[in-house]
């Protein structure tokens, strides 16, 4: 690992303040990304803003028909909240699948959101939520925040403070894990809301996305039959190791149905 | 960058004097001689180095010494009182729940965890909470059942 200046803010103030002064700095919410790309010296921060100590960044309110979760939130806390386990159980068993128990009680959903990885779980249930991304500066809705692999809206220096959630009336996402890493090879969510049915994926393209022509199948009727015939464009998929763009278009359809019959359960 | 980090270190107060870059395993291993947590694969993916920090397990390889300021760490030379082997240690000699060994203390500190959650965990729930920990002797039947065994030990 490089060298670099650590910096421990006790407000967003405070952060936006070193933000500001330093060349080259990063946030670091859990370090599940950032300090395994900085020990293969993949990233040089100048600085390294640790936001674990902003209190403004953490809890989980509820308000309406929605559900604002703090962005230092640990994935175990949401996993095992029951605020969110009672409003959004979806999004409670999705936290509940990332990584590994250790990996759970240290990365944030803030972390998760802002890095955009392609396989990450989190993005899925942005789009799917018609989530509200808030950051120290302004609301960005989700339709607008994914823009390409490890790619989002934010500006520089921008701290991504709170995720807003929007219940569905049933929800369920269902995931085919790396075996190792458990990253989604392709992860999707489904939401049925009052006015619409959602359908995001991730895993499968550069950056995770919806799916129209499946929300169109099951908006008609909400069933895994619904999405029978249906053929997923491969164009522009991942291809790896792991699994070819071809195999990942097959599994979008598979972990839709799968994730449709589980809301229906 | 150095940075001066106090934390209680298995009960007791220490601290030292680190880089900024030095992981919270080096410093447990090499400023305080903690050698029991292990280094096996350095990209938090093998679990050798679990120990817990304010009561929850978490990847010492992948977390900064800085950033345990002021926290309460436990490793496994924590774990056993009075000279006592822990339940859940003593679990894992009486079911001989290791081969070579080395995966052994971040295995223990990470059922000490998944205890707490759930004092009765059936082996589903064990083999899946172990998501984090690889024994690479693929010794897992007997550490299973040495988990089942503590914990059952442990409600005594």
């Amino acid at each position: 690992m490089y060298e670099f200046n650590y910096h421990r803010p006790a407000s967003l103030k405070e952060a936006r303040t070193i933000l500001a002064g330093a060349s080259d700095a990063r946030i670091v919410a859990g370090g599940m990304t950032l300090l395994p790309a900085m020990k293969f010296r993949l990233a040089r921060p100048s600085d390294l803003v640790d936001l674990a100590h902003v209190g403004e960044l953490r809890g989980i309110r509820e308000k309406g028909d929605q559900l604002e979760i703090g962005a230092m939130m640990r994935h175990a806390e949401i996993a095992g909240g029951e605020l969110v386990r009672s409003r959004i159980a979806a999004l409670a068993d999705l936290a509940q699948g990332i990584g590994d128990p250790q990996v759970r009680n240290r990365g944030t959903l803030g972390g998760s959101v802002a890095n955009s990885d392609p396989a990450a779980d989190y993005p899925a249930a942005v789009l799917a939520l018609d989530a509200v991304i808030r950051t120290d500066r302004r609301d960005i809705p989700a339709a607008d925040f994914f823009t390409g692999m490890f790619e989002t809206a934010l500006a520089p220096a921008e701290i991504l403070t709170s995720v807003v959630f929007r219940q569905p009336k049933r929800a369920a996402y269902a995931k085919f894990p790396n075996p190792a890493s458990r990253y989604a090879v392709v992860g999707v969510m489904v939401a049925e809301h009052a006015d619409a049915v959602r359908v995001a994926v991730t895993g499968a393209g550069p950056r995770a996305f919806r799916a129209p022509q499946l929300e169109q199948a099951l908006s008609r009727n909400f069933s895994p039959a619904s999405l029978d015939g249906l053929h997923i464009d491969a164009d522009d998929f991942n291809s790896d190791m792991h699994a070819t763009a071809e195999y990942r278009a097959h599994l979008v359809l598979v972990m839709a149905r799968r994730a449709v019959a589980a809301a229906s359960a | 960058m150095t940075v001066h980090v106090s934390i209680t270190l298995n009960g007791e107060k220490v601290s030292a004097e680190v880089e900024t870059r030095t992981l919270l395993v080096e410093m447990v291993r090499e400023h305080f001689g903690k050698t029991g947590t292990h280094v096996g694969c350095d990209t938090s993916q093998c679990g050798a180095c679990v120990v817990h920090v304010d009561g929850v397990s978490i990847k010492s390889c992948t977390m900064l010494a800085v950033q345990a300021q002021d926290t309460e760490v436990l490793t496994i030379e924590g774990v056993a009182s009075d000279g006592k082997l822990h339940p859940m240690q003593e679990a894992f000699r009486e079911h001989h729940g290791l081969q070579c060994g080395f995966c052994t203390p971040g295995m223990i500190m990470s059922a000490l965890e998944l205890v707490r959650h759930n004092p009765d965990p059936g082996e589903r729930e064990i083999r899946e909470w172990l998501e984090g920990n690889l024994c690479r002797c693929t010794g897992y039947q007997n550490i299973v059942r040495a988990i089942h065994a503590g914990a059952k030990a442990m409600r005594r």
